[in-house]
């Protein structure tokens, strides 16, 4: 976590207004860093003053999450953990970057997770293994992809604002997966609904000498395939103008509508995908009313890396073992698991009050594209204010 | 099926829904508030936590009802707090601070409910009710609509006063100003922040006053996560009754009649699976936004930040 290779990739992907207060890239790399971790450390300060208030000791708490989450071979463990949480993140990138608010990840990995979990156990019999991860793999990525094809619509033809339609459309697929869970996918043999469990030979292969899982393999792929596609292709750079700037988008000739669309497709498919890692590579089964809801905290993580799926990937091997070990961590103290979301919390926190102190003068606006905030306006009301803003 | 006709049925379906509206109604006009002014408030779901919990835990150590209303708005405005300094005075992004707000809120509940009671979720006492002389004797209606809680009374004549302020009052023209075009309002020389802190702190106060009904008089009860993303239902209503106060009043009824429906087809003795009942709002309101979606209206300064001068 202290040092965060490819640091020299971040001043690569600054929107020109962000040139920062020192000069030169060295400065502006340092500038970069420093913003990036010191939300972090801050916000692990501050839940340690917050354990103290609750009789803990703050010190045996992070050395118990180290021990349990990088220790070892604990370190398996959280390596397992960054799959999904990486694929999320990656989708999420995608999303963001066009200037979406994609905040229906929920929906569309629990939707993923419970059609592979009932398709699972039958397909890994009926055929070659190999064939029926790659089969399992798309489908997991259509489903996700599927799920966003109504906020992507309505955004798309009408303007409708995508924090609502998506937040509606998770809340939806996660009732969905539990009617699938406990209807067509349910193991008849078994009292508790939940789906059949796949046999530990059947699961995706480990990594040679370790417990890790393929997995995470795909999912540090899916990452380098995103940032050439966004660094080094005519529709990265779409997907950036998008972000940047809707209206100028439109007027250099790009296909919004087309677009919006697309992005979102990927978007929820990078996120399906990450619930065929997860179900295949570690559960094996999903039963009703499991909603681990990664994306919920990888938010904070895709921020800071400023939408880079490279940098990305340290923060979200930072989190994992955060995760991992902090869930032990906080079961052995007992303190409800959910101490961890008031960390990301207090992350996202002072990760705008960082912003705020390093950059007065654009007030927050610098990790998030112009049109990011501007997607949540609509036509006429977007016109008006770009006149009055001059 | 002649069952779900029912009197008792109607009855609870109705009764249900009032109570399960009211968190609903709160929060939405507090929403309608605050968007009025220009911020976008998407920590209205931690908003509602906090205060059901604070409500909550008011209610049960100082066991009175009225108390724990209090409770549950100063938890809100605690909360709102937050969004004020961040995004009000330092014009921070308001959608990053709303997603923080929320996840503090729903994991700081948490670990303060852990810590108090354990695995024990202690239940409170009925709760009082006001009964409208010779209306609570109409057949059906009557027990639904006027034999409830005085918050309940309370919240419906809260939408036609903010009717009120909005299209009659300075206050109102102050809100609609600082949302619309925050330049003009300062040229007049009321100050942009002051009238946007000022409607972020009632959102609070409002959402946290939903929180803690919905843990007070509707579950009777706090568990985690119980708001189960009323609070974004709330800004869904919010946008679909375009902040117009009484049209957000019956959106939210509405709601909290598709929410409690789970509870009368139980009393009519009609098997449907709970998930499908519990996905029905989701998806009226997709239905809702795909019809009426294009006429959705939103402040022009919405989501923000105001800075004086800045172009």
């Amino acid at each position: 976590m202290s040092t965060v290779p490819g640091n020299e990739l971040l001043t690569e992907v600054e929107v020109p207004s962000r040139a920062g207060a020192r000069s030169g890239a060295l400065g502006k790399a340092l500038d970069t860093t420093i913003r990036s971790l010191v939300p972090v450390l801050l916000a692990l300060v501050a839940g340690g003053l917050l354990l103290v208030i609750l009789g803990h000791d703050p010190f045996a708490f992070y050395s118990s999450v180290w021990e349990h989450g990088a220790q070892g071979k604990a370190w398996q463990e959280s390596a397992k953990r960054m799959a999904p949480l990486l694929l999320i993140a990656v989708g999420l990138i995608v999303a963001f970057r066009a200037n979406i608010w994609n905040l229906g990840y929920n929906g569309q990995f629990l939707l993923s997770a419970a059609v592979i979990s009932g398709l699972a156990p039958s397909l890994v019999n009926d055929l070659p293994l190999g064939l029926a991860f790659l089969i399992m793999f798309v489908v997991a990525g259509l489903v996700g992809a599927i799920w966003t094809i109504v906020p992507a619509l309505l955004k798309a033809f009408y303007e409708t604002n995508e924090i609502i339609t998506t937040l509606m459309m998770s809340f939806i697929g996660v009732g969905l997966a539990q009617i699938l869970i406990k209807g067509p996918f349910q193991d008849p043999s078994v009292n508790i609904a939940q789906t059949k469990v796949l046999e530990l030979n059947k699961m995706l292969p480990h990594i040679p000498g370790t417990k890790v899982h393929i997995g995470v393999l795909v999912a540090l792929a899916a990452a380098v395939v995103v940032y050439l596609v966004i660094s080094r292709t005519a529709f990265g750079l779409k997907i950036d103008v998008l972000g940047a700037n809707p209206r100028a988008a439109r007027h250099v000739g790009i296909q919004v509508k087309q677009l919006v669309i697309t992005s979102f497709f990927f978007s929820g498919a990078l996120i399906g995908l990450a619930a065929a890692a997860d179900i295949l590579g570690v559960w094996g089964y999903i039963r009703a009313n499991w909603n681990p809801a990664y994306g919920d905290t990888v938010i904070p993580f895709v921020f800071l890396a400023r939408l880079n799926p490279l940098v990305v990937i340290p923060f979200i091997a930072f989190f994992a073992v955060l995760s991992t070990g902090g869930t032990l961590a906080t079961q052995e103290v007992g303190l409800p698991t959910d101490f961890l979301l008031v960390l990301v919390a207090l992350i996202l926190l002072f990760m705008t009050v960082i912003e705020f102190l390093g950059r007065r003068r654009s007030l927050g606006q610098s990790y998030l594209p112009n049109g990011l905030r501007a997607a949540l306006r609509l036509p006429g009301a977007k016109k008006r204010e770009q006149e009055a803003a001059g | 099926m002649s069952n779900l006709f029912h009197q008792d049925v109607l009855t609870a379906l109705i009764s249900g829904g009032v109570i399960a509206g009211i968190p609903l109604l709160l929060a939405a006009l507090g929403e309608s508030i605050s968007e009025r002014s220009g911020v976008l408030n998407l920590g209205i779901e931690g908003m509602m936590i906090i205060g059901a919990y604070t409500g909550f835990v008011a209610t049960y150590y100082l066991h009175s009802t009225a108390l724990g209303f209090l409770g549950g708005a100063a938890g809100g405005v605690l909360a709102c707090l937050v969004m004020i300094v961040l995004c009000v005075w330092l014009g921070l992004d308001q959608i990053v601070v709303g997603i923080a707000i929320t996840l503090a809120g729903e994991g700081i509940t948490s670990v303060l409910q852990g810590a108090q009671f354990g695995t024990t979720y202690p239940r409170l006492g009925a709760t009082p009710t006001v009964s409208i002389p010779l209306l609570d004797k109409i057949p059906v209606l009557g027990p639904g609509l006027f034999q409830q809680s005085l918050l309940v009374y309370l919240g419906i004549i809260f939408a036609f006063v903010l009717t009120w302020v909005f299209r009659s009052t300075n206050i109102g023209l102050n809100l609609r100003a600082a949302g619309e075009k925050p330049e003009a309002l300062d040229a007049a020389g009321v100050s942009v922040v002051a009238t946007r802190s000022y409607a972020v702190l009632s959102t609070g106060a409002l959402a946290g006053l939903g929180g803690g009904f919905l843990a007070i008089v509707g579950a009777g009860v706090f568990t985690p996560f119980m708001t189960q993303g009323q609070g974004y239902m709330a800004i869904v209503i919010c946008m679909l009754g375009r902040g117009k106060p009484i049209w957000v009043a019956l959106a939210s009824l509405l709601f909290g009649i598709s929410l409690s429906i789970t509870t009368a087809l139980q009393l009519a003795g009609i098997e449907i699976s709970t998930d499908l009942i519990n996905m029905l709002p989701f998806i009226a309101v997709m239905v809702a936004l795909v019809i009426f979606g294009r006429r959705s209206y939103l402040p022009p300064a919405l989501a923000l930040p105001y800075v004086r001068g800045a172009r």
